[in-house]
């Protein structure tokens, strides 16, 4: 608990095919139907049985920005969850498990054990995941819940699967929340009710939404984990909302398709991770040289080669940085959450439509397969659409139709493939304003430094429509913690339980790469007392890519690399130790091992 | 434009030399991608296409530079990609002509695994590729179709690769239009392109396009002794077994003309049930409707 507010959190842990997903899921609707925020963060693993899931579920009265630090209940699936995760219990916290299948191990003063005797319970069911039900009841009593809450849980979950399931389902919960009821205490507060119904989503399915509200009409993919919902999410709402979906045989293709459907006139985009974003980057090039505007999604996990498929990592943005081979202009955006991963798509379409050029969202597995609460009510569905400078219809023009005319703006309007009287040929070589090559044949370096500077212009405008970073909290803290995309809800949270020790700390959290607000940034740090960069990779990337942007160095670094994203404690800790003079570099210790 | 010799496009082509490009060819005197070129530009005349009504997308190879000779909507792509975006090109615009163009390195080495998957989609486009056996923009190395023993800067001692059979590929793979030309046989070769833009689904033209620079085993000549239409052997288009055979024939004969033609397998646009009804993606409103977003949002409560 903290600041007097609700705050619970759960885990449940088991091996892959142990079917923790389902509990999973009914707890959340059940938390979001209440209206409560839940931050769930899935430890998992590149294996489709056995291994070890650990799924932590932290829910409270107001906003929660990361898993948290505490564990206050967990349900043991396996008895390698028992033995690996009790001893994260403290006083007051709970450990559930089968008892016809698990040992408890040695818990500390105040946990209170919950055996089920699942057999007795079940009478002796054979279905394998029947006791993942029987704990359903349980925690729904702990929980200070009536059991029909949960009943209508069940039934909205197993509805589908026809009354038999429903009922199963119902009987071995009610059996389990019986027998909780004759031997375990529930929690003194029960689970609270927010204002209303909050929704459910995870980052990918934010971001395929954020791809349906800018009006993306062309999909294309390849499965990589930790990308692939986004495609999930194309696929099962694609033909309601009009948006083609093209599972394609590899990476080169899917880009390359993006940017065929993008010339045309269809907003296109692609998600990816790191892997086959390396396959996507000539594609990326060439919507630079031939001026189509393409949105590609990099959901970063942690690499490098194949890595590690299903853990969390900030270390592709130098990849981002670096995509393709030449020099040339691309927009980069590194949304902080998963509100904002919606709202990036949008707004990066809308840029990339004006200065025709492609955008790389880069996010992380910790944002695309986390599952959060969103208030309904702050999704929007309809934002601005602006196309840029495209011709769709009329007239030929007097004379010649320049396709890369060389404006004083730098953007030459476009004309859709179709279009009476503009008939011209884009190409992924140099070019002249009439599209004629100028690679072989016509080489002329004055044409060539013309078409450099008209492509670079583009973007140079495209900086003031983007918000410049601010300093978040007290002005003259005495540590300003500087991150990018995912962690500003963690160091958020951090510099809240600093606060409890006597240290005040505001945040600068970077969103937009590329364009990057070099004045502004520079003016914030100017200002701060002692910067500390938090980073989720091991060469401290965005601190190098702040100081060639900026020339600044800062006092310190909270680096994380081990596959696990921040838990609030291990920055309130890197930054202890700062202040206290021990270092200035501090790599977390990750306690929980998955 | 200063220092080029560019010419204006035609809006309405009423001769064949109306679908001039901007530019002229860069290829060498005697290439037979000339050939191949004016075979495209006499099918679209005999066909009323408009320049508007094509896209033609290349890779990278000299034969890619096609489209930059050619009076249409073009894209001269990456090399080995043309396929790939014309797949993207075509889905979101389903009422362009698209045209694909290109050599064997391209389509049959880097751009291979498009061609198989492109194939097997059956995506209503005709590629034309322009087969020399060799790499001739890069100056003469092995190509997938470069025969066995054949010697050059990439294999002086005699390539020891068997050669990729394009005809037998793309019938395994489910191409629904399979043809072979020669690019010395214009009439021959645009009757071809004709029936391949026609035609409903992917459609391949491998064509004979002899490098006269890089490649001396496989010259016009070579090609002129042995090529002999199926259309005069009574070939049954529909019979994918001996189109196959016919396919693997190399010696005195080489066949040219029409493999396979599949007539009743519904090309990708018209499996695709987005497309059925409201037109091109591309030329849909962005917006979603409020009774869209109603349903997802409630999707998520």
């Amino acid at each position: 608990m903290s600041s007097g507010q609700f705050e619970f959190t759960l885990a449940i842990g088991g091996a892959a095919g142990q079917g923790i997903a389902t509990p999973g899921s009914i707890l959340a609707r059940l938390f979001t139907r209440r209206g409560l925020w839940l931050y769930a963060y899935n430890a998992y693993q590149s294996i489709i049985r056995g291994g070890h899931i650990y799924l932590t579920m932290r829910i409270s009265d107001r906003r929660t920005h990361s898993h948290g630090d505490n564990l206050d209940m967990l349900l043991c699936l396996n008895q390698d969850t028992m033995d690996r995760h009790l001893g994260l219990l403290g006083a007051g916290g709970r450990a559930i498990y089968n008892s016809d299948t698990i040992k408890p191990g040695e818990a500390a003063d105040g946990v209170q054990l919950c055996p089920m005797p699942v057999k007795q319970l079940s009478n002796r069911s054979r279905n394998r995941v029947i006791q993942n039900t029987i704990a359903l009841g349980v925690i729904t009593y702990l929980l200070g819940l009536e059991f029909d809450v949960l009943e209508q849980a069940l039934k909205q979950q197993f509805g589908r699967k026809g009354d038999a399931v429903v009922n199963e389902n119902v009987t071995a919960a009610r059996a389990g929340y019986d027998h909780a009821v004759e031997n375990f205490q529930p929690l003194s507060e029960p689970l609270p009710a927010g204002a209303k119904p909050l929704a459910l989503w995870t980052g990918n399915d934010a971001l395929a939404m954020g791809g349906a509200a800018a009006g993306v009409k062309f999909y294309s993919a390849y499965p990589m984990s930790p990308s692939t919902g986004v495609l999930h999410w194309m696929a099962r709402n694609g033909r309601d909302l009009g948006i083609m979906v093209r599972q394609a045989e590899d990476e080169i293709a899917v880009a390359n398709m993006v940017v065929g459907a993008a010339h045309v006139g269809a907003r296109a985009m692609c998600a990816t991770s790191g892997g086959g974003f390396a396959l996507m980057t000539e594609a990326v090039g060439s919507a630079a040289m031939m001026e189509i505007p393409a949105v590609f999604i990099n959901v970063m996990r942690a690499g490098p080669s194949t890595g590690v498929p299903t853990k969390t990592e900030q270390g592709d943005l130098w990849q981002a940085l670096g995509a393709s081979q030449g020099d040339f202009e691309r927009l980069i955006m590194a949304p902080t959450d998963a509100l904002d991963a919606f709202n990036a798509i949008p707004e990066m379409f809308n840029l990339c439509d004006q200065a025709q050029c492609p955008g790389i969202v880069i996010t992380d597995l910790l944002i695309s397969e986390g599952t959060f609460s969103a208030d309904p009510d702050e999704i929007n569905l309809y934002p601005e659409i602006d196309r840029g400078e495209i011709i769709t219809n009329g007239e030929a023009p007097n004379g010649e139709y320049l396709r890369y005319e060389d404006t004083e703006t730098g953007v030459s309007p476009r004309a859709l493939p179709g279009v009476p009287g503009y008939a011209h040929v884009v190409a992924t070589d140099e070019h002249d304003q009439d599209s004629v090559l100028i690679s072989d044949e016509f080489t002329d370096p004055h044409k060539r430094r013309r078409m450099v500077e008209k492509r670079a212009r583009k973007i140079a405008n495209i900086i003031e429509q983007i918000p410049a970073p601010e300093l978040q909290g007290p002005e003259d803290a005495d540590v300003t913690l500087i991150g990018w995309g995912s962690t500003e809800g963690v160091i958020g949270e951090a510099i809240e339980q600093l606060a409890d020790k006597g240290i005040t700390a505001n945040q600068l959290a970077i969103r937009w790469i590329v364009p990057f607000h070099a004045r502004a940034v520079i003016d914030a740090v100017g200002r701060a007392k002692r910067t500390i960069i938090v980073e989720n990779n091991y060469s401290g990337q965005f601190y190098r890519y702040l100081r060639s942007e900026t020339g600044l160095s800062v006092d310190g670094h909270i680096r994380k690399y081990d596959g696990e994203p921040f838990m609030p404690h291990h920055i309130v800790d890197g930054v202890l130790e700062q202040v206290a003079g021990k270092t200035n570099h501090y790599i977390p210790y990750q306690e929980i091992m998955v | 434009m200063d220092g080029i010799d560019t010419r204006q496009l035609v809006l309405d082509p009423q001769t064949a030399n109306d679908y001039k490009g901007r530019v002229d060819p860069d290829w060498c005197p005697g290439c037979g991608d000339f050939g191949v070129l004016n075979s495209m530009r006499k099918a679209c005349l005999d066909m009323g296409l408009k320049p508007h009504e094509i896209l033609t997308i290349s890779g990278i190879g000299c034969s890619s530079n096609l489209p930059g000779y050619f009076n249409s909507y073009g894209m001269h792509t990456l090399h080995g990609r043309a396929l790939a975006v014309a797949t993207g090109a075509k889905m979101a615009n389903h009422e362009l002509n698209v045209v694909v163009t290109g050599g064997d390195g391209d389509g049959y080495g880097i751009g291979g695994n498009h061609f198989t998957h492109t194939a097997r989609r059956n995506v209503d486009l005709t590629y034309i590729v322009m087969d020399n056996e060799i790499y001739g923009l890069t100056t003469g190395q092995l190509s997938p179709t470069s025969s066995l023993d054949m010697k050059t800067k990439s294999s002086p001692h005699g390539s020891i690769e068997f050669p990729f059979n394009p005809i037998t590929s793309a019938i395994m793979n489910g191409a629904t239009f399979v043809a072979r030309g020669f690019s010395s046989d214009t009439r021959h070769l645009s009757m071809l392109m004709q029936q391949a833009i026609e035609h409903k689904g992917f459609s391949l033209i491998s064509v004979f396009s002899p490098c006269i620079t890089f490649n001396h085993d496989n010259t016009v000549k070579f090609f002129k002794r042995r090529v002999k239409k199926l259309e005069d052997e009574n070939h049954d288009t529909g019979d994918w077994k001996t189109a196959c055979e016919k396919a693997m024939v190399w010696d005195d004969t080489i066949y040219t003309g029409l493999f396979l033609h599949v007539k009743d397998r519904p090309s990708l646009d018209a499996a695709e049930p987005v497309l059925d009804e409201g037109g091109p993606i591309a030329h849909r409103s962005e917006a979603l409707t409020k009774e869209q977003g109603d349903r997802i949002i409630s999707r998520m409560m």
